[in-house]
């Protein structure tokens, strides 16, 4: 009984020492957000201080980092929309039909390096005046949701059984109308992990934004990263930045723990 | 018996069309372009049309001794850090594997790094590597460790982004083997049981032999997204001090969009594809090795 609860405690222990590791750098970013410079760069770094909200003012007032949410928000929302409307059934399709080729031609978009694509897309987009645009942005981004949708759906659509809509189609549903009457409803644990991954992965990308937006369409991550090539690093700032970009993955994290790690698991793991 | 029409008759081609455009439009037009630039000299700030000249592009590139360290560098980075999340994600699943209280609460822990953004992680990092005031060498100091000057420093630069690249990925590898050793029948184990198996012989016969597809895809998955790193590396040091720390991704992009010397970075490009292409038939070979 007592070697028992010695090891509960020593488990106990090990499990802090895996989370702290992981969990500092949120927690630091944070702290600091709420830090003024000078408490910032104090030495030795602070752990105790007086909380300010003016990063978050400067961020949000001074920045108008509200702007580049939207342009993040349509971005997102708009090209995981489209990617779910074309990729359902294609996925749908490649369960059915075992079209194994298909499945891998889509997924190939999802092991390629994007910049191979970005740098074509550059010189077209410029050609056809649609650098800076919603467009340019959100086709670029279907490019990330649209590969995630058919990964995550098609092992699904295939897992539920085909006599449901045989049942549907006996009963005079046309084979269109009992996918998208009798399977997508039973299908919504799916689509939420589709949709999340998407989400996130359009949300923090990087590069694609970085050359296609400008002034008008500027997404989240490039205005923070644009924050740091002032001559003299606000960190609180910064900070205060960093957590306003992250936090929407972290709450949907939090919402749909188990969608995401079926979505991130998919594929590595039989079943 | 039931009705088909044309529309029903021909849902599998229907069905996927849309998609399949799609990707023929964003991807392989996108790609077959890069192929073809790649055989020309065409810079977009010269004025010049682009003129075809054959393998040119790509014997300049082959000189060029930034590209050859990119591409050291870009394996460096890959193996470096996907080696150590290996082993470290598979530990920490193996010490995992039991149920605990609060065990949800640690695996939602587990997917914050995942999920969060490459830039803003980026940011925080280098708060942490500031050679004057970050938290890292102040740790250093308490310890009477010599300080380190971190991505400030060409010699140290890359491991820095390495540790970082650990940081964010250990737990993906961690995730997928947790959910391998949910799967695990326990057949093998009741066997051991009755012979009399210790839990090393267990580990070592038994687990890991039979989790090793799940962590060899986990860990090819994971190769393939370090060979194409950018925006960790891009938005810590932008590939310097110097070139210290410019992987093919991150060259690529300075040709394509700071020099604009689009014919080379074509070149680049290629080699770039056919590595990561290599690596996705790896994954392919072993799904099927496996039949996963």
């Amino acid at each position: 009984m007592k070697e028992k609860r010695v090891t509960t405690i020593l488990y106990g222990f090990v499990l802090v020492l895996i989370i702290i590791p992981i969990l500092f750098p949120f927690i630091w970013m944070l702290m600091s957000s709420f830090k003024t410079q000078v408490d910032i760069i104090s030495w030795p770094p602070k752990f105790i201080f007086k909380p300010v909200m003016q990063n978050y003012n400067r961020v949000f007032v001074e920045q108008n980092f509200l702007q580049y949410m939207k342009n993040s928000l349509i971005v997102s929302v708009v090209s995981v929309f489209f990617s779910l409307l074309l990729g359902l059934p294609a996925a749908y399709s490649i369960a059915r039909y075992k079209q194994k080729k298909l499945s891998v031609f889509i997924l190939v978009a999802r092991l390629m390096p994007g910049i191979s694509f970005l740098m074509p897309w550059y010189i077209v987009f410029s050609r056809l005046g649609l650098m800076d645009s919603y467009v340019a942005l959100i086709l670029s981004h279907m490019l990330i949701a649209l590969p995630l949708v058919v990964w995550v759906m098609s092992p699904y659509f295939d897992s539920v059984p085909r006599e449901l809509e045989e049942a549907a189609m006996v009963d005079g549903l046309t084979q269109q109308s009992a996918f998208l009457k009798i399977l997508l409803p039973l299908s919504g644990p799916g689509v939420v992990t589709a949709t999340t991954l998407s989400f996130i992965f359009s949300w923090n990308n990087f590069m694609f934004s970085q050359v296609l937006s400008q002034q008008n369409t500027r997404t989240l991550p490039i205005a923070v990263y644009n924050f740091l090539s002032y001559v003299e690093v606000d960190w609180g700032a910064v900070m205060a930045a960093a957590v306003t970009i992250m936090a929407p993955a972290i709450v949907l994290t939090m919402f749909f723990q188990k969608y995401v790690v079926k979505g991130l698991t998919m594929g590595a793991v039989k079943g | 018996m039931v009705r088909q029409g044309f529309f029903e008759k021909n849902l599998r081609y229907i069905f996927p069309l849309p998609a399949v455009l799609f990707v023929v439009v964003l991807m392989v037009f996108p790609v077959a372009y890069t192929f073809f630039l790649s055989f020309t000299d065409w810079t977009l700030t010269s004025g010049r049309p682009l003129s075809v000249v054959g393998l040119n592009s790509y014997l300049q590139v082959l000189k060029e001794p930034r590209f050859l360290e990119a591409l050291g560098r870009t394996f460096y980075f890959t193996f470096g850090s996907v080696i150590v999340e290996m082993l470290l994600g598979t530990a920490l699943a193996l010490i995992l594997n039991r149920s605990f209280k609060g065990k949800g609460v640690v695996k939602t822990l587990l997917l914050l790094p995942l999920v969060a953004t490459p830039v803003a992680i980026g940011i925080v990092w280098n708060l942490f590597y500031d050679p004057t005031i970050g938290i890292l060498n102040y740790v250093l100091s308490v310890l009477k460790l010599p300080q380190s000057g971190w991505v400030s420093d060409a010699k140290t630069v890359m491991p820095s982004l390495i540790i970082v690249d650990i940081w964010q990925w250990t737990p993906m590898i961690t995730i997928i083997v947790l959910a391998g050793l949910a799967g695990l029948s326990s057949e093998p184990y009741e066997s051991a049981m009755v012979d009399g198996a210790n839990s090393r012989q267990v580990l070592f016969r038994i687990t890991l032999p039979m989790l090793m597809p799940t962590i060899l895809t986990a860990v090819i998955l994971r190769a393939i997204d370090a060979l194409k790193t950018y925006d960790i590396i891009y938005s810590m040091t932008g590939g310097g001090p110097g070139y210290a720390s410019e992987n093919l991704n991150v060259l690529a992009f300075k040709y394509s969009f700071e020099y604009f010397r689009m014919g080379q970075s074509a070149v680049m490009l290629v080699f770039l594809f056919i590595i990561v292409l290599l690596f996705s038939l790896l994954v392919m070979r072993l799904r099927r090795a496996f039949e996963l």
